[in-house]
């Protein structure tokens, strides 16, 4: 990797970025615009397309095959607002992200899906499931029931057989025949995404200063609502924009964070770590790198097979298993091979399975030496001031 | 447990079930033998509640269930404190009580038995939930010991030809792994004796269960969370069917006899969801108090849907069926299509569902179901919101004015 600085890429105020018209955008806009309103994004693309769209909340939802099948895969990332439908149906004690998203779906804000895939993953999802079937309205709805255990070979198989199983779901349920050419491309373009992000964040962690402090988030969350094809090409013009240039990641005297955790939909942490000292440069989020590591195998042979190898060997989520240790050692060597100084834990309340690994992940982060600081968040996270205080509070110390 | 069953001993003698002290003394015996497993020479498996405990029996390692120990927990008032020394330890509060208070013990030994007998080897089904997933893994790094997961995929809508395949396949590892762990082959002669013992006592329980389609009934879902104790742990022995053959005909002896749990029944209720473990007396005077007896309930008879549908099939392969299917490992649909039937065979006149923070694959979706029982079936339901071991989450006052309220629109 060379040097590199700020190209034209860097980042327009909001209040410019609404006013431009889409042929005025450049990617970072685009990107941006379908981050802030991931609904009107999957509006004006349907309007466009006429195309169908897939919604789905979990990193393990087969997106190749969706798009394979010639609709949209949109990632639902709960709603904002308030919650007044779902509180029919869910109890209090019931994660934000299964109460806004159900909230959305009940509420019209997702009303351009047509369905929706649930991948098996926490108890929480799995009632979702149930409940939307029974309630939201939607044309198409998907149980993928993937294995929970991820590291025998019966599991390898069952998983193979969930995901052609699925495959001939969605061909029935839209009347289409998902080749196998198609699903190779599908698996391409999905891996050049993959690769791009894992670029971006490569970028982010040699030198931080190149991106406002929640650029990669947010590009990063487009890539999980915007057409695959749109993405790829618009992420690599703003790649290709980042030149090379001065070396301002180290010897700042800035620090350097991991997150680790579910669900982030708060850009705002980024910026708030920023300013208290901190460069997030790398993380273990569903939504971050758990989405985006480990490429399908395009070895041209078994299209599925490789799918189902990417999921095993992917790192592994909390709500699924493997190695009981694994995640407390991947962590630590991502500290260590991003040189960073702490690791910053965020938790989405009632979230069982991240709940339930977080002592041991921190007991292990602790005896490496490595600082850690938990952050409990749900649809809103704590207040400013209260957030700041801590984050400098954890910074001043690192 | 002893203790629950303590407190809930009805006042008067005649109501009194007499197989109870035949219960402890089972239950007594089978702790003193699991902790003192070492000394003989014998190897202990921590299994979860739902998890496929035959073949541990015909292996011949004594079974230990950390949900029964979490249900002696509550049922001691001890809760509480232990799931407050597990939240010191990392373990936020909104996680399930039975892992929360198992945890705590786990490392503290301050519970009503001081501590479980330490596991040789762990299984876990998670047909229950998640939560035993990451609770069992929680176990296998504290007691560096295998652990071995029966994946029962979820039932949505079918149990598919692929998730058999693949449960049984793991039936085989599983056996696989027991040999491992013991050191020596699996007895399959053996295998399907226990197998046998395991349909019966299953079926005798479901027996027990039924009893209360009798009016009066003969017991309550009170008496049903005690007396489950055995088919949970026991499951697949020869003690457990002769217990349960003592308690039928005592049952079916007080039928005769025409003698109630509950004193001038008037109103027949079912009970969802877990027990309150700390207040299963206050529960049972309370809704006694209104003539109401509550006849069944989803959670103890989730153990007599465990009856494997044999089909000229070996125990071990009809197995697989069985434990995928139980009744939290299914969508809401078919969770209400048992209810119904629950319904119309014990002749309920209203349903309480306990809303138990602890337990989300079992209380999320309970609004809709809930729904779905008044608005098809046109029979009132009430939701009390609590925990089921830990007592910090229980509002007496709140739930108390609920029940009467909801008794008044019974009675009305
Ligand atoms: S894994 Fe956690 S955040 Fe995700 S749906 Fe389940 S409980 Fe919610
Ligand atoms: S979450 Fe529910 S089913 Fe799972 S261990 Fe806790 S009480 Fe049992």
């Amino acid at each position: 990797m060379g040097r590199y600085r700020a190209g034209k890429g860097r980042a327009l105020k909001n209040s410019r970025r609404h006013r431009l018209r889409e042929f005025q955008m450049n990617p970072e806009d685009r990107f941006y615009s379908a981050c802030l309103d991931p609904s009107g994004y999957a509006r004006g693309l349907k309007q466009r397309t006429c195309g169908k769209i897939l919604g789905y909340f979990c990193s393990y939802a087969p997106v190749e095959l969706i798009h394979a099948a010639g609709l949209h895969p949109f990632r639902i990332l709960g709603g904002k607002g308030e919650i007044r439908l779902a509180d029919a149906h869910l109890q209090s004690y019931c994660c934000s992200l299964v109460r806004s998203g159900l909230e959305a779906a009940l509420n019209g804000s997702l009303d351009f899906l047509d369905g929706a895939v649930f991948p098996h993953t926490c108890d929480s999802i799995q009632r979702l499931s149930d409940i939307w079937r029974l309630n939201a309205g939607f044309e198409h709805h998907f149980d993928v029931v993937l294995p929970v255990k991820l590291n025998t070979l019966s599991a390898r198989r069952y998983m193979a057989e969930v995901l052609n199983g699925f495959r001939k779901e969605l061909e029935q349920a839209f009347q289409v025949e998902i080749t196998d050419e198609a699903l190779w491309r599908a698996i391409r373009d999905y891996n050049v995404i993959r690769e791009k992000l894992e670029s971006l964040y490569g970028l982010r962690s040699f030198n931080p200063s190149l991106f406002d402090p929640s650029a990669v988030h947010r590009i990063t969350a487009a890539a999980m609502f915007m057409e695959p094809g749109a993405f790829l090409k618009d992420i690599s013009e703003y790649l290709g924009n980042v030149e090379p240039g001065v070396l301002g990641g180290t010897g700042s005297g800035r620090k350097r964070l991991v997150l680790s955790g579910g669900i982030c939909s708060h850009p705002d942490i980024y910026d708030l770590l920023a300013r208290a000292g901190a460069d997030v440069v790398w993380d273990d989020l569903c939504t971050g790198t758990r989405w985006f590591e480990e490429k399908a195998e395009e070895d041209g042979r078994d299209p599925i097979g490789a799918l189902a190898d990417r999921y095993m060997a992917r790192s592994v989520c909390p709500a699924k298993h493997a190695d009981v240790r694994a995640r407390a050692g991947e962590l630590a060597d991502t500290v260590r091979r991003h040189r960073a100084d702490g690791v910053v834990f965020l938790m989405l309340k009632f979230c069982d399975p991240h709940a339930f690994d977080y002592p041991y992940l921190k007991r292990f982060l602790d005896e490496a030496g490595i600082a850690s600081l938990l952050l409990e968040t749900e649809d809103h996270p704590p207040a400013e001031g209260q957030l700041m205080t801590r984050f400098e509070t954890f910074v001043d110390m690192l | 447990m002893s203790d629950n069953e303590k407190k809930h001993d009805p006042d008067t003698k005649q109501q009194k079930i007499k197989a109870v002290s035949r219960m402890k003394e089972i239950m007594t015996n089978y702790y003193i033998e699991a902790k003192s497993a070492r000394e003989q020479g014998r190897k202990v498996a921590w299994i979860t509640s739902g998890g496929p405990v035959e073949p541990l029996i015909a292996m011949d390692v004594i079974p230990v269930y950390p949900e029964n120990h979490g249900a002696m927990i509550g049922a001691s008032k001890m809760g509480g404190q232990l799931c407050e020394k597990a939240e010191e330890m990392g373990y936020s509060r909104d996680l399930c009580s039975y892992a929360r208070a198992d945890i705590a013990d786990a490392v503290y030994k301050q519970g009503p038995i001081g501590g479980l007998p330490e596991p040789d080897m762990l299984v876990c089904c998670n047909n229950i939930c998640g939560t035993v997933l990451k609770w069992y893994e929680t176990a296998a790094r504290y007691f560096d010991v295998p652990l071995f997961i029966l994946d029962t995929p979820f039932v949505h809508r079918e149990f598919s030809q692929e998730a058999q395949n693949y449960v049984l396949s793991q039936i085989h590892e599983y056996v696989g792994f027991l040999e491992d762990c013991c050191g020596r082959k699996m007895d399959y002669v053996r295998m399907e004796e226990v197998g046998r013992f395991s349909v019966e006592g299953t079926r005798l329980w479901q027996e027990v269960l039924d009893t209360c389609a009798h009016k009066p009934a003969p017991m309550t879902a009170f008496d049903a969370f005690f007396h489950l104790a055995l088919i949970v742990t026991l499951r697949g022995t020869q003690e457990t069917v002769d217990y349960y053959k003592q308690l039928l005909d005592e049952l079916k002896e007080r039928i005769r006899r025409k003698i109630a749990m509950v004193p001038n029944e008037k109103y027949r209720l079912l009970w969802d969801n877990l027990p309150v473990w700390y207040r299963t007396r206050w529960l049972s005077d309370k809704f006694a108090s209104h003539g109401a007896a509550l006849v069944a309930d989803t959670y103890t008879s989730a153990w007599s849907g465990m009856v494997p549908d044999m089909q000229g099939r070996s125990f071990l392969e009809a197995m697989a069926e069985t434990y995928t299917k139980v009744y939290i490992n299914i969508s809401i649909d078919m969770m209400f299509d048992i209810v119904a039937g629950m319904i119309k065979k014990y002749d309920v006149d209203g349903v309480v569902m306990h809303s138990n923070r602890s337990c989300k694959p079992y209380s999320l979706g309970q609004y809709d179901l809930r729904r779905m029982i008044m608005d098809r079936l046109g029979v009132p339901t009430l939701i009390i919101e609590a925990d089921m071991v830990d007592e910090r989450s229980f509002s007496e006052s709140q739930i108390n004015t609920r029940i009467d309220a909801f008794m008044e629109t019974l009675k009305a």
